[in-house]
């Protein structure tokens, strides 16, 4: 192909996302329908654009799949998975074992033969996670019962796509294998304990690997300080785990995964997953087109009765089997209906399972046309489902009802501390003596490897970003401490907290005096000047240097601190908070030393503390010692 | 209606049953200030104008504390130390508290009738509060007897309430300038 061509190529590509996904989105049909239709739209039936490369392209965008194992592999703490084990195995699982068999079956009744209508139950047992989460979380439905158990039932399905895959790869070999004669089935089994071993071998180093050694490279990669050179090492990270998964026979989904959740907890995690994901989204998204383009009209034309009754079959069995297992998990019936609509369709993993079973001869070019258009048509009337749900089916319910939206989970980690300099690193030693417990987020790696080891919880990140907050807790923290040493960052990171998360309180490092005071006006809960007290306490000791006793100059630096409280809220007043000029004049006034000295003499030290001075005690004995003389 | 300014003392707050109670009687009556010191003076830096301001401006003062070895917690020690200056509270010229009234009010671990000759700590509380009367008494201010409540530690949650009443009804009585001193030095609260 002509260089020209491939650029003209991307061009399209690129151009039909850009146009349709916001059009989409308007509508409120999410993007992956955008991408669909997108796809469609530039494909062999309707403006031909694209035309016999979607295949090649959509080999290329599948890569966006494995990528995307990797990050819900990232996203899979083994205590989420643990906390939510009865919903994602019980659940989870009854969801997609019933729903595979009831399709199995069905299919193997009517035309299919064994291998076939079990990777067609497999597939159609799916649920698109893409739509799903997009959907409930756009509505903000994630954290309602329905919206969770939606969650936990896509979690077990993104998990069971990787045994799928392999089921599916099985059923292939069989086809294959089959009609071949004995002495070479012989062959393909010794080769296949070879292929074992080093199947458990290459499992074994990404383990090894990813829990000892990924360690290392990911701070050594993070010291450097170079955005680009660590998106560089998340990718051939996949991309190398892909080459050699392949290369021992394993399938690069499996293996991508596997990686993934070894390193869910990496310190490195957030950053991972950051850099990673516009290139899920891009390949997903092209992914998408390709699978729009591939759609055959011609097909769903002749044969739309057909494909119509297995759609409204497909569609009616998940509909039925998730409000059956719903009722049985104690769903009360609105949120039962959500749970139930939300996952009537079938997913995006579909079109990879499809395309996997035909190329290895499963499926027959009908059969594959026909499950594909089934899966796109399904997940095109997800919204429409959606709208049934909100429109004639919750109002029945919710009648005076309110929508209880349930309590997060608590994440029992009251204080988050932002910055693990030196001030954040004694602070959270103090916190940690009192028994709290804290969650840290830094930008520092070398801070974060000896954290570890005592079992803190850190995060390694930009930290004035919101989905860093939130992966550190900001949602079920109470407080938090922000310690960190660049002033533009720490006031970044007060206005982002206020604006998204009012509940948290703020203690915050002040760098001088107006910077002190402009946190105040921002209604902070705790704001300090670091400096301040061991400069005072430092003072202190030189008084005891010069011989002032341990008592009076620890009494000495306690009077100068509330002595400049005092000043501080003097100060406070003559700086009025409407006055746009206040930032200025505080700047100003602070950063001449000389007005905070001339304020200070006005201030009466000295007379501030003549606590225990026998003075006028002694000289009114003396003036009556004087009187009982005279008399 | 006279005003009345509870200084109180209890280090540990947080595990108080009863004084806590008592205090949060009458935090909100009409005429009465509950000025918490350790609260207000964690690291014992008693701001020293201000408490002589609050002094100035109630007519009865109440040291309200747990017994804490026939005396006061240490910062209430502190507080007697530093705002009763002399020339303030005390000496030719320190008569800012003269005329107003003083009293304690005490809880104790031991029972009523270990506070008497026979018992284990063989004085009264009359007695082992004698320093504050006598201070009360410099300060030029008439000293009530005591508020007190013994046998803390084995106080039920039927028995707190009822003090906390109790608590409540002799303040009244205080603040109600129809009672004179003599009627209410009687001590029969």
């Amino acid at each position: 192909m002509h260089l020209d061509e491939v650029f003209f190529k991307i061009v399209i590509y690129l151009l039909a996302a850009v146009i349709s996904v916001p059009i989409a989105k308007k509508l409120g049909l999410g993007s992956v329908l955008g991408y669909l239709i997108a796809g469609i739209v530039i494909g062999p039936f309707v403006l031909e654009l694209v035309g016999d490369d979607g295949e090649g392209v959509m080999h290329i965008a599948e890569f966006g799949v494995v990528i995307m194992l990797f990050i819900v592999g990232l996203e899979l703490h083994p205590s989420m998975l643990w906390r939510m084990k009865r919903l994602i195995f019980g659940l989870g699982g009854l969801q997609i074992g019933i729903t595979a068999l009831i399709f199995s079956l069905i299919t193997a009744f009517f035309w299919l033969n064994t291998a076939q209508s079990i990777t067609t139950g497999l597939i159609l047992a799916l649920s698109s996670t893409a739509i799903v989460l997009q959907t409930l979380s756009e509505k903000g439905m994630l954290q309602t019962r329905g919206g969770r158990h939606s969650f936990a039932v896509l979690l077990m399905q993104d998990i069971s796509v990787v045994p799928i895959f392999a089921i599916v790869a099985l059923l292939a070999n069989q086809v294959i294998v089959n009609p071949v004669e004995a002495g070479v089935v012989d062959e393909v089994a010794q080769s296949g304990w070879i292929q074992l071993l080093l199947i458990i071998g290459a499992v074994s180093i990404i383990i090894v690997g990813g829990r000892y050694l990924a360690h290392y490279v990911f701070k050594l990669i993070a010291e450097t300080g170079l955005r680009e050179l660590f998106t560089a090492t998340a990718l051939l990270l996949v991309i190398g785990i892909a080459v050699f998964m392949d290369a021992v026979g394993l399938s690069p989904a499996l293996g991508t995964f596997l990686a993934g959740v070894v390193l869910a907890n990496s310190e490195y995690r957030y950053e991972l997953e950051d850099n990673l994901e516009p290139f899920k989204g891009l390949l997903l998204g092209v992914f998408f087109i390709s699978v729009g383009a591939s759609i055959n009209f011609n097909l769903l034309f002749n044969n739309w009765q057909l494909i119509m009754v297995i759609l409204s079959i497909v569609v009616g069995v998940k509909l039925l089997v998730l409000y059956v297992l719903g009722r049985l998990f104690k769903l009360e019936k609105s949120h039962n209906m959500l749970f139930a609509f939300s996952l009537a369709q079938a997913g995006e993993f579909g079109f990879v399972l499809i395309s996997f079973a035909s190329q290895s001869a499963i499926y027959d070019e009908f059969t594959s046309g026909v499950l594909l258009i089934v899966v796109a048509l399904s997940m095109l009337i997800t919204p429409v489902l959606f709208i049934v749900n909100e429109q004639l089916i919750q109002p029945r319910f919710s009648k005076g009802q309110q929508e209880q939206a349930d309590a997060v989970e608590e994440n029992g980690h009251p204080v988050i501390i932002a910055g693990y300099g030196r001030l954040g690193q004694v602070l959270g030693r103090f916190l940690n003596a009192n028994g709290v417990k804290l969650n840290i987020i830094d930008n520092n790696p070398h801070n974060i490897q000896y954290l570890k080891k005592f079992g803190y919880k850190v995060y390694y990140g930009d930290m004035t970003r919101k989905d860093m907050l939130e992966a550190a807790g900001a949602n079920t923290a109470k407080a938090m401490v922000i310690a960190m040493s660049e002033r533009h960052q720490i006031d970044k990171l007060v206005d982002l907290a206020q604006k998204h998360y009012p509940h948290l309180k703020l203690i915050v490092r002040a760098e001088d005096v107006a910077h002190d005071l402009i946190l105040q006006n921002k209604g902070v809960t705790g704001h300090r000047q670091a400096i301040f007290d061991s400069a005072i306490h430092l003072g202190a000791d030189a008084l005891q240097a010069i011989g002032v006793s341990r008592h009076q100059s620890y009494r000495s630096a306690l009077t100068f601190k509330h002595l400049d409280k005092r000043f501080m809220k003097n100060l406070q007043q003559r700086y009025n908070k409407e006055d746009p000029h206040f930032m200025l004049e505080t700047r100003k006034f602070s950063e001449h030393l000389e007005n905070i000295l001339l304020l200070q003499q006005k201030q009466p030290y000295r007379e501030m503390d003549c606590a225990w001075d026998t003075e006028a005690l002694i000289e009114e004995a003396k003036s009556n010692e004087n009187d009982n003389e005279v008399n | 209606m006279r005003k009345v300014l509870i200084v109180y003392a209890h280090p540990l707050e947080e595990k108080s049953k009863v004084n806590r109670s008592l205090i949060e009687g009458v935090r909100e009556m009409d005429g009465v200030t509950v000025n918490n010191l350790y609260e207000n003076y964690p690291d014992f830096f008693i701001d020293v104008k201000h408490e002589q301001e609050l002094l100035l401006a109630h007519d009865v003062i109440i040291w309200h504390h747990p017994l804490y070895w026939y005396s006061a917690p240490a910062l209430l020690k502190e507080w007697f130390d530093l705002v009763l200056e002399h020339g303030f509270a005390y000496g030719q010229q320190g008569d800012s508290l003269a005329g107003k009234w003083a009293l304690n009010c005490v809880t104790t671990g031991g029972g009523e009738s270990s506070y008497q000759t026979s018992g284990i700590n063989r004085f009264s509380i009359e007695q082992f509060l004698l320093p504050y009367n006598q201070s009360a008494h410099l300060c030029k201010m008439h000293y009530l007897p005591p508020f007190v409540i013994h046998g803390v530690h084995l106080l039920g949650k039927l028995d707190v309430n009822e003090q906390q009443a109790r608590y409540r009804q002799f303040i009244r009585l205080l603040c109600d300038e129809s009672n004179d001193f003599q009627m209410i030095n009687k001590g029969n609260y």
